[in-house]
């Protein structure tokens, strides 16, 4: 149970952004605490990814404000989000498929010598660590990331989020390319990690995942917030009935979505 | 946490291939290796023992200079999913600027032969390329027109411009030490020289490999067995060696041998004396350029970027890379090595004129294809580029030895470059 007491480490109030008239995201307004998961439910196009894309940096909000530990935080690229302790799992995994996984994991945080060249055995070798913790039975350390397996890959994708002293997790869809044993690999990690005191952000469609693992869940329809609720305080069917229908039941707190 | 360190063994691959995957050389580029050899072998049967001989050698090292040092920016272009068809018309006009300004403005305030006249005829070339290509590099990368049309229309901009520096008059002759770019007599080095730097350069390899050895060891890496870094070694070094003596068997004709000879206070004997040409300076030039563009590639941030934007851009722009700015430089930097090569080029021919570098673009492009660089982008080497450059030289220059008519040349170079790059299309779907 989160302690609704303690500042938010992240808060986005009212965000909205548009592309070409259509309104992904609609005046949302969605909050994490320290060792929180919160589910990001919603259809395909309900505007999950994209309002998640807002605070990881890839788009800048055509309206609102991100408050990162109660102050006020300008998230315009990539770089100022990471530089605030947001780290985020892509959909895609956003790697650089010719590159090996020492390269993607310090892409665009480069160890260098002191000559300013790339530090690639300081780089191997610390990844070597980070994937020893992740995924123990992983020795492809040279080769592009290409040739690696989908989990490989997203063992590679999350060791570049949790490297960095992330103190918030973006995972999109975290689990859509894997097997049953690899999504229990995620699963476990998620909850290491919500030991640890980082915040995550968990965007699913599949509400047991979601069930599982968060204690909140926020529901999306057609780019606005249906409501947020406990998990305690609903049941799945109610949470069924609010991706589906937009209808809040009495356990949650209803959102501007909400029909 | 068990760190599976020092334990990691190689992926275990077929046993005839152990050799090889020991001395971690790429079969690529053994491939291209051997072609080269089956090319050069070939044109030696087929003209008599011409082919191979100091004399043909040398002039092919230098005749493949400018396209080479062109090919290993192309590179980089081609490895972000861009393409520069502008080449050869920077490298034109240029030439023709660097032509006008040692001819006519430079010595209008140095006089006639001026040291300083060549290395500033160089550093304009470099600024003049450099900032043609920052400028079409920043039309691509901040404007979002694609490269393509940028340097395409460049190709015709540039061109135009060319003849408009002298309206079309070809400029000669060049600076008497500007002609050292060139190659020719004064651009030969001469036997001491290469030895010395066929030394060094045996002496920076080996360092070179001990040192990443040694650092891989200390990390608990796995590392190549120390034979196989012996052997790498050694292939390398004799590599240097050969080419430096097949550049020091090469002599200075008599006449020339003889002034040279005399201008040293030497007596002319009775049968001559052997005065070798040693390594031309355009292809020191190449090798140091290629070099540079290596370490940039591999060893530097900005390499790495290049080769993620081409890998996926989405992926490097979410990484925090600022892609436009890396693009931006990229051409700004494939313009630079034009300002190089328009100085080889002009030096060579020992004047500037509005033709210079005239399908030079697709013959640099070819190269860079032909030496591994994925049009899809994300991966290219500039060793590789530099080897494709040496063969496409390779296949023209034994054609003119062999007395072929240009348009069956034509045809031949058309038909390699489509052939090499189904074989390694082939060779990729095989590996993956």
């Amino acid at each position: 149970m989160p302690t609704n007491g303690t500042t938010p480490l992240v808060e986005m109030r009212n965000i909205s952004i548009a592309f070409g008239g259509i309104k992904a995201v609609d005046g949302v307004s969605v909050d994490l605490r320290p060792g929180e998961v919160v589910g990001l439910l919603g259809h395909n196009g309900a505007g999950k990814s994209t309002l998640i894309k807002i605070l990881s940096g890839a788009y800048k909000p055509d309206a609102g404000e991100i408050y990162v530990n109660g102050e006020h935080a300008d998230i315009a690229t990539p770089r100022d989000a990471k530089r605030y302790g947001i780290e985020t799992i892509y959909q895609t995994l956003a790697l650089a498929d010719n590159i090996d996984a020492a390269g993607n994991i310090f892409l665009g945080r480069e160890v260098l010598t002191p000559y300013g060249t790339l530090d690639d055995a300081t780089m191997e070798a610390e990844t070597r660590k980070v994937m020893a913790r992740l995924n123990p039975h992983f020795r492809r350390f040279k080769e592009p990331v290409k040739a690696l397996s989908g989990g490989q890959r997203q063992s590679v994708a999350i060791a570049r989020a949790i490297y960095f002293n992330a103190r918030v997790l973006i995972m999109d869809e975290p689990t859509a390319a894997l097997g049953p044993a690899e999504t229990q690999q995620v699963a476990d990690l998620v909850l290491q990690l919500k030991k640890e005191g980082i915040g995550i952000f968990l965007i699913s469609h599949d509400i047991h995942d979601v069930f599982g693992l968060a204690d909140r869940v926020s529901v999306m329809k057609n780019g606005k917030l249906v409501g947020s609720a406990n998990v305690q305080d609903v049941t799945q069917d109610e949470v069924l009935g609010m991706i589906i229908l937009g209808k809040c039941p009495p356990g949650a707190i209803p959102g501007p979505g909400a029909s | 946490m068990t760190a599976p360190v020092a334990s990691t063994a190689p992926p275990p691959s077929a046993a005839s291939g152990s050799f090889l995957s020991k001395l971690e050389i790429d079969a690529r580029m053994l491939g291209m290796l051997a072609a080269l050899a089956v090319i050069w072998i070939g044109f030696d049967l087929l003209s008599g023992g011409v082919f191979l001989t100091p004399r043909n050698l040398w002039n092919l090292s230098v005749q493949t200079a400018s396209v080479a040092i062109m090919a290993t920016g192309m590179v980089l272009v081609i490895v972000t999913r861009n393409i520069d068809l502008s080449v050869g018309a920077i490298l034109g006009v240029t030439g023709m600027i660097i032509g006008v300004a040692q001819v006519q403005w430079l010595p209008a305030y140095l006089g006639l032969e001026h040291w300083l006249t060549a290395p500033l005829a160089v550093v304009l070339a470099m600024v003049i390329g450099g900032s043609i290509g920052l400028f079409q590099g920043w039309l691509i990368a901040y404007l979002g027109i694609p490269s393509f049309i940028v340097t395409l229309g460049g190709l015709l901009v540039w061109r135009g411009a060319a003849w408009w520096v002298t309206t079309g008059q070809t400029v000669a002759p060049m600076d008497t030490r500007f002609k050292a770019f060139g190659g020719g007599v004064e651009g030969a080095l001469g036997a001491t020289t290469t030895w010395v730097i066929a030394a060094v350069a045996c002496g920076l390899i080996i360092i070179a490999l001990g040192f990443s050895r040694r650092r891989r060891l200390r990390f608990g890496f796995p590392v190549r067995p120390g034979w196989a870094d012996a052997v790498i070694a050694a292939l390398a070094c004799g590599i240097v060696l050969a080419a430096a003596t097949i550049a020091n068997a090469y002599p200075l004709p008599a006449g020339t041998a003889r002034r040279w000879a005399e201008a040293n206070g030497l007596t002319w004997p009775e049968g001559g004396l052997f005065i070798p040409h040693g390594v031309a300076l355009p292809v020191l030039i190449a090798i140091l350029v290629g070099l540079v563009m290596t370490f940039i590639a591999t060893r530097r941030r900005f390499g790495r970027y290049v080769f993620a934007i081409g890998g996926n851009p989405e992926a490097a722009e979410l990484s925090g890379i600022n892609t436009r700015w890396t693009l931006m430089k990229v051409f700004g930097l494939m313009g630079l090595l034009c300002g190089i090569s328009a100085c080889i080029s002009t030096a060579r021919l020992n004047a500037a004129t509005n033709a210079a570098g005239t399908l030079d673009e697709l013959y640099v492009i070819a190269s860079a294809v032909i030496g591994g660089t994925s049009l899809a982008g994300g991966v290219g080497t500039i060793a590789g580029a530099m080897l494709g450059a040496l063969v496409m030289q390779s296949l023209q220059s034994g054609m003119v030895l062999l007395g072929v008519d240009t348009p069956l040349q034509n045809i031949v170079v058309g038909a390699v470059l489509v052939l090499a790059v189904w074989v390694d299309s082939l060779y990729r779907r095989r590996i993956k």
